[in-house]
């Protein structure tokens, strides 16, 4: 992969985005696809890494936990999922934005890694085109490399 | 390991005092995050500083120790405390419990 910086902090609180079109309408179609797929079906197994369990010992208090915060744990992901997919065709970013890039990317990354069935070991030298399921691995692989530099870029940007 | 089962039957109406005098009902809680293959590193530890104000030092060593020996405690406190610290970490897709700390 080109050496490239997708994410730039300016220093005034804004985020140049440097993306090629392909990657963009990419990550406009995955933001899109989970938006829907949340609000449609939250309870699918594709999805079951976004609501991990609190409370594995205690059956009665994990269903109250999760009653108490499912629909939120809804609500902001698909407010986040959509932020992007308006945001992404542009060229900046303000820092509101960026952090839900980065959750969003990383949700992103946990769906497709239930897909995919990634394990530890996993890595990216192993793609090959004869892999039917190539295309999503790159995609995921992609994903990782944006969020490293979407972490990089907030740890950059002065805090004062 | 299982918490302790809670006895079947209504609870005393005793008035508990203010204060916090009263370990036994309310035994702190602590919030465990566990390793996935599937978090990086610098997001792990980006979201230990956003989230508990935790130095870069600080968040990067508790990554570190979830990362070597499968979990770490990263925040305690009251059940509510708890309760909120597993949503927000669970917000930000990490993989987070909570446990009575004994």
């Amino acid at each position: 992969m080109e050496p490239r910086t997708p994410i730039v902090a300016r220093g005034d609180n804004l985020f140049a985005i440097d993306l090629l079109d392909a990657e963009r309408a990419l990550i406009a179609k995955l933001m899109k696809e989970l938006a829907e797929l949340i609000e449609d079906d939250p309870e699918t197994e594709m999805l079951a890494r976004l609501f991990p369990t609190a409370l594995p010992d205690d059956p009665t208090a994990e269903a109250e936990f999760q009653e108490m915060v499912r629909s939120e744990l809804i609500t902001t992901r698909i407010k986040r999922f959509e932020s992007v997919a308006d945001s992404v065709e542009g060229s900046l970013i303000d820092a509101d934005q960026l952090q839900a890039w980065m959750c969003a990317i990383n949700d992103a990354r946990l769906v497709l890694s239930t897909r995919l069935n990634i394990s530890e070991d996993d890595n990216v030298e192993e793609l090959n085109e004869h892999d039917p399921n190539a295309m999503a691995k790159s995609t995921y692989w992609f994903l990782g490399w944006l969020l490293e530099h979407i972490v990089a870029a907030t740890a950059e940007e002065p805090s004062e | 390991m299982s918490p302790i089962a809670p006895a079947e039957v209504a609870p005393a109406k005793i008035k508990e005092p203010e204060d916090d005098t009263h370990p036994h009902h309310d035994r702190p809680w602590k919030v465990i995050v566990w390793n996935d293959p599937i978090n990086l590193m610098s997001y792990v530890t980006f979201v230990f500083q956003k989230l508990f104000g935790y130095s870069k030092d600080q968040a990067t060593q508790l990554m570190l120790d979830v990362h070597h020996k499968g979990r770490a405690v990263v925040s305690d406190g009251p059940r509510e405390k708890a309760e909120m610290d597993v949503f927000r970490l669970h917000e930000h897709g990490l993989w987070a419990t909570m446990e009575h700390d004994d």
